[in-house]
């Protein structure tokens, strides 16, 4: 008997069907686009942070050669983009996103007028030529001045500049519980307001197609199917009448999938002309003017027992949402799950929380990958570090006496999560750093007087967000399902179409490992379609890291159905019970006579070309669809991260030596896909820790407009990262996959302060702001070099 | 992000060049590798109604030491060149500049930025115009007037101000003489921004024992500067830690989003040491 082979593609890493594409220059992004008699869109934003628009003058702008036209708010007449929760007023005020700024303008590139031109250029000159008239309003840029007593409001229906205020748990008791603990540890940490910023700027290209009926807009969103629904609402046209179509993407992040006004303007001005309009989103404007987010203020207390054991946690999180909510998610995207979520992988008892979004004159906020969770990972494990600190405990010990450990489990914030290796990743993470040497080495280090540090963060990911989830949020839109199509032709080769949409996470290679297995069919045979909302029945596009725990899930269940019904047709042609038949490369065989098999090819041509040859109940075609949605709480990918830093004395700069990851998202479809997620995520998330910012100047004026002042990390300030794996299946989706997509930004900025305040912990100093600029480590490090000074 | 409308000119030969840029005056800028100009272009920043593309002036395109020892380098040579340049064509005694071709932006902007566009835009924290500065290089200048050599110390005005006159075109660049204890080091927040601060020195040394030598700053003023208190300690003897605090202590930086005041300072006193061992150990 020959060796049992598993030649399964899930679990394995073969080449990804997109690359040679990609790599060879044959991707198609929406810059690509070109359509005869191709128009150029550029926007009039706004120059004052918060100001009454007096009068918009767009007279000059369609005299410059070459401008076609120009257009206000006034001249378009479109709905607004509106996000709302199903909240009363006092918890939730919504904000009317016009797609044009009309009477008022609430950051510094607030769109205000659309103008078209024959070329980019032109249309740029146009933009010189606009007058806008401002009547000024005193800005309103950050925490202190919202919150003040008798701030200007930024909304008129925004008491306080306030626009969520939710207190979603306050356990009885706990203020006893925190009079009475052995120890209670404070940590205030304010984080810094970043850009998502995929490489690929936001942009569309839009056109009236007459023969179909339709407006075609071509855009790069990670939601096509609610890009066409508040397209249609705002432009009043039947759902039908637009169709959105998202080419290859490079990157979203989450900044792309929300609604964005400019790719509403840009498919209303083509609508208009009826001439075809190209938008790209230049740099500067993805910069200052687009979707930002992560700008958060915690002040966070948590009671320990004196065995190191959490007794209470009692947050306050307020997240500076900038001049709007967005859609769909609204501004309670960020302080609902930092709400909901805090208490994370620690067996935490009782619970109190405060959520707040603020609204400001600055550039509004829209999800940015792990969406709140770097954050309030990084109080709990500054939380974590400090108790132990104070408790005299090893900072992995208190770790393992708090993680929970026996699945499921229903934490204090309600949340049941689903099996995980929170202790196994913990403790491998830290045998990881210790068989490296870095102990040994952080030791010798302080002998020499140099600033070696060693720090962790555990945590779980929530993933595969289904209806249930999201209708928890209380939101008016609620995402989750996804709807799968697979079909086979006659020579037998399969389509796939499924509501999520790969902007770089490889889903024409993943789904389609997904189906190969399923169907018994190779890798080339399968081609998956995704973002096109003619082709797609319906779905709710990627982010959450739903794609592979829900759309992986439709998927498969859509490639079962169609594999039951090849061995259907089969089985009716040999005149047996489907039951006696299996799935086999390419082929059905029968499970009594190995030797007889019928393939794809011929079943395929029974079902389209013979239908007559078909039983009655069976219908003709090869074609399956399925649903997935999870109605639970989802399924929790985790994680530990452990990372070693070097404080360099002389110019404040933190180094990083060693940074290991110990993640677990349960089976992993491909796992070079996964790795490659962890390593875009953990660099996304050092870029949070110490460097990224967006700035403004007390008037609102944005000052990090260009990469020079916006510092993202390049390939030389993000280390190698070591990767180990551990696979706890998940019980409910279809693969056992659970989402991969976010947990390294996550858990980066948590290890990286954590270590940064070890190699510190000698000064007495601890730092808990970020993004950490060599300045302040500079500071920090120098004022025990004077102390040592004789 | 699209520049405002120019009438783009190519040069065919200087006189040519100049020719043209004494009629256009003020309105005309001269491009070579666009590293600096076209990014202000597309902000808008610069507007200039004519460019002048003198990168096919490939007389310009030259790198070798003259026979006085001194190493000439053509205006239009890029970083890369100079990065990349063999030992003899580079002559002896001239590491420090091949050495700080490293600390300039990234590999595709050393590929097409040139030594004379550099130096022209005037950067206060640009590696070039600090080696001009603190090597004391020579400006060769070309306009229809004629030709004028510009020395380093009356070359650079304030920020992005040079001595050039609008209908001049520079040529060449001199460093009369070998240099082999010095070097260039700097801190930034990544890898290839401008620096913060950069600091290089120019060592006199005799046997092991430093006999004075030169000190240079960028980012610490509108243009790179020599720091003649700093001298003063080496010419004295003095260690390179003291160097370094008689340097952070005479000049007065700049402080801004990048890092204060005070932090400068510090890095002065980081950069300068570390500039002094490295040009020690060569």
């Amino acid at each position: 008997m020959k060796p049992v082979q598993d030649d399964r593609l899930v679990g394995k890493s073969p080449a990804r069907r997109e690359d040679p594409r990609l790599l060879t220059g044959h991707g198609r992004f929406v810059d690509d686009i070109d359509v005869p008699g191709l128009l150029h869109a550029q926007f009039v934003r706004s120059t004052v942070a918060h100001a009454v628009i007096a009068e918009v003058d767009l007279t000059q702008v369609r005299r410059v050669p070459g401008v076609v036209a120009a257009f206000s708010a006034a001249d378009l007449d479109l709905g607004d983009i509106t996000a709302q929760l199903a909240r009363p007023l006092s918890e939730f005020v919504p904000t009317a996103m016009p797609v044009l700024a009309r009477d008022r303008v609430r950051f510094v590139g607030e769109p205000i007028a659309i103008v078209i031109a024959r070329d980019p250029y032109t249309a740029e000159d146009g933009l010189e030529a606009a007058k806008v008239t401002y009547e000024s309003l005193p800005p309103i840029t950050c925490e202190e001045q919202a919150l003040a007593a008798g701030a200007p409001l930024v909304h008129e229906n925004a008491v306080r500049n306030t626009l969520v205020d939710v207190s979603l748990f306050a356990t009885e008791g706990i203020d006893e519980i925190f009079d009475e603990a052995h120890c209670v540890v404070q940590v205030e940490s304010k984080t810094g307001r970043q850009n998502a910023l995929p490489l690929e700027t936001r942009g569309a290209v839009a056109f009236w197609d007459s023969r179909e009926e339709q407006l075609v807009v071509h855009t790069c969103t990670q939601i096509p199917h609610q890009v066409r629904t508040v397209a249609s609402r705002c432009l009043r046209l039947d759902e039908r009448a637009v169709r959105v179509i998202v080419p290859d993407m490079g990157g979203g992040f989450g900044l792309k999938c929300v609604v964005g006004r400019e790719e509403i303007a840009a498919a209303a001005a083509a609508l208009r002309l009826r001439r075809p309009v190209k938008w790209i989103e230049d740099r500067k404007d993805a910069l200052s003017a687009s979707f930002l987010a992560r700008e958060q203020h915690y002040t966070a207390r948590a009671a320990f027992d004196a065995e190191g054991r959490i007794l209470g946690l009692d947050t306050d999180v307020v997240c500076d949402m900038g001049a709007y909510s967005c859609y769909p998610f609204t501004a309670g995207i960020e302080p609902l799950m930092a709400s909901a979520e805090m208490p994370g992988v620690y067996k935490v008892p009782a619970y109190r929380v405060r959520g707040r979004a603020i609204t400001t004159n600055k550039a509004p906020t829209a999800p940015y990958r792990g969406v709140s969770r770097p954050q309030y990972v990084m109080v709990m494990e500054r939380l974590m570090e400090r108790a132990a600190r104070d408790l005299g405990l090893d900072p992995v010990e208190i770790r393992r006496r708090n993680v929970i450990t026996e699945f499921p489990y229903t934490g204090v914030n309600k949340m049941t999560y689903d099996p995980g290796s929170y202790l196994e990743s913990l403790n491998l993470c830290e045998l990881s750093l210790k068989d490296a040497g870095w102990y040994d080495r952080q030791a010798a280090a302080r002998t020499e007087g140099r600033h070696i540090g060693i720090g962790y963060s555990c945590f779980s990911e929530r993933t595969g967000y289904g209806s249930g989830a999201f209708a928890q949020r209380k939101m008016e839109v609620v995402p989750g399902f996804d709807l799968a199509e697979v079909r086979m032709d006659t020579s037998g080769a399969v389509t796939v179409t499924t509501g999520t949409i790969s902007h770089g996470q490889s889903h024409e290679t993943t789904m389609a490992q997904i189906v190969a297995d399923a169907l018994g069919v190779d890798l080339a045979k399968v081609k998956l379609h995704q973002g096109d909302t003619d082709r797609i029945t319906y779905g709710w596009g990627t982010f959450a890291s739903r794609s592979i725990a829900i759309g992986g899930s439709a998927v498969r269940l859509a490639a079962v159905k169609l594999g039951d019904k090849l061995r259907a047709i089969a089985a009716a042609e040999w005149g047996i019970h489907p039951e006696d038949t299996e799935l086999d490369h390419g082929r059905i065989r029968r499970r009594d006579d190995p030797d007889a098999a019928l393939s794809h090819q011929h079943l395929a041509d029974t079902a389209y070309l013979r239908a007559d040859l078909l039983p009655k109940d069976i219908e003709p075609g090869l074609s399956a669809s399925a649903v997935f949605d999870v109605f639970n709480d989802g399924t929790f990918s985790n994680a530990t991260h452990g990372t070693v830093v070097e404080l360099h004395e002389g110019t404040g700069q933190v180094e990083i030596l060693a940074y290991v990851c110990v993640e677990d998202c349960g089976v992993a479809i491909h796992p070079q896909v996964v790795e490659g997620q962890c390593r875009g995520g953990i660099a996304q998330g050092i870029a949070g820790a110490l460097f990224e910012e967006v700035t403004y100047d007390a008037q609102g004026e944005p000052s990090a407009t260009s990469f020079m002042d916006y510092k993202i990390p390049t390939a030389h300030e993000i280390p190698e990262v070591v990767i180990h794996h551990l696979e706890t299946p998940c019980a409910f989706t279809a693969t056992g996959a659970k989402g991969a997509g976010e947990g390294g930004t996550i858990g980066a900025p948590a290890a990286v302060l954590n270590a940064v305040n070890d190699a510190l912990r000698p000064t007495g100093i601890e730092l808990n702001d970020t993004p950490i600029r060599p300045e302040t480590v500079h500071r920090a490090v120098t004022s025990v070099v004077l102390e040592r000074t004789p | 992000m699209k520049p405002a409308p120019f009438r783009y000119h190519r040069a065919r030969d200087l006189e040519g060049a100049t020719a043209l840029l004494t009629e256009l005056g003020d309105d005309a800028k001269v491009i070579a590798g666009g590293q600096s100009l076209v990014a202000m272009m597309n902000f808008r920043l610069a507007r200039p109604a004519h460019l002048l593309d003198i990168a096919g002036l490939r007389d310009l395109d030259h790198l070798g030491v003259s026979a006085d020892g001194g190493l000439s380098i053509g205006a239009l040579t890029t970083h890369r060149t100079v990065e990349t340049a063999s030992p003899d064509r580079l002559g002896a005694g001239f590491d420090v500049i091949r050495d700080a071709m490293a600390w300039i932006g990234h590999l595709p902007i050393r590929t097409r930025g040139t030594v004379g566009g550099s130096m022209a835009h005037g950067d206060a924290t640009a590696e070039w115009c600090l080696l001009a500065v603190l090597l004391d290089a020579e400006f060769l200048a070309v306009s229809a007037r004629g030709m004028r050599r510009i020395p380093a110390g009356e070359f650079f005005f304030g920020y992005y101000t040079t001595a050039l006159e609008p209908d001049e075109i520079l040529v060449e660049i001199i460093f009369p003489r070998p240099a082999p204890r010095a070097a260039l080091t700097e801190f930034a927040e990544r890898r290839g921004d401008f620096a913060i601060v950069s600091a290089a020195v120019d060592l006199d040394v005799e046997g092991d024992v430093v006999r004075g030598g030169r000190v240079a700053l960028g980012g610490v003023a509108a243009m790179p500067v020599r720091v003649p208190e700093a001298e003063a300690v080496l010419a004295a003897g003095g260690s390179f830690r003291d160097c370094a605090q008689a340097a952070a202590a005479a000049v007065d930086p700049p402080g801004d989003g990048n890092g204060s005041a005070e932090y400068r300072k510090h890095l002065i006193r980081t950069l300068i040491v570390r500039a002094g061992e490295e040009a020690m150990s060569r």
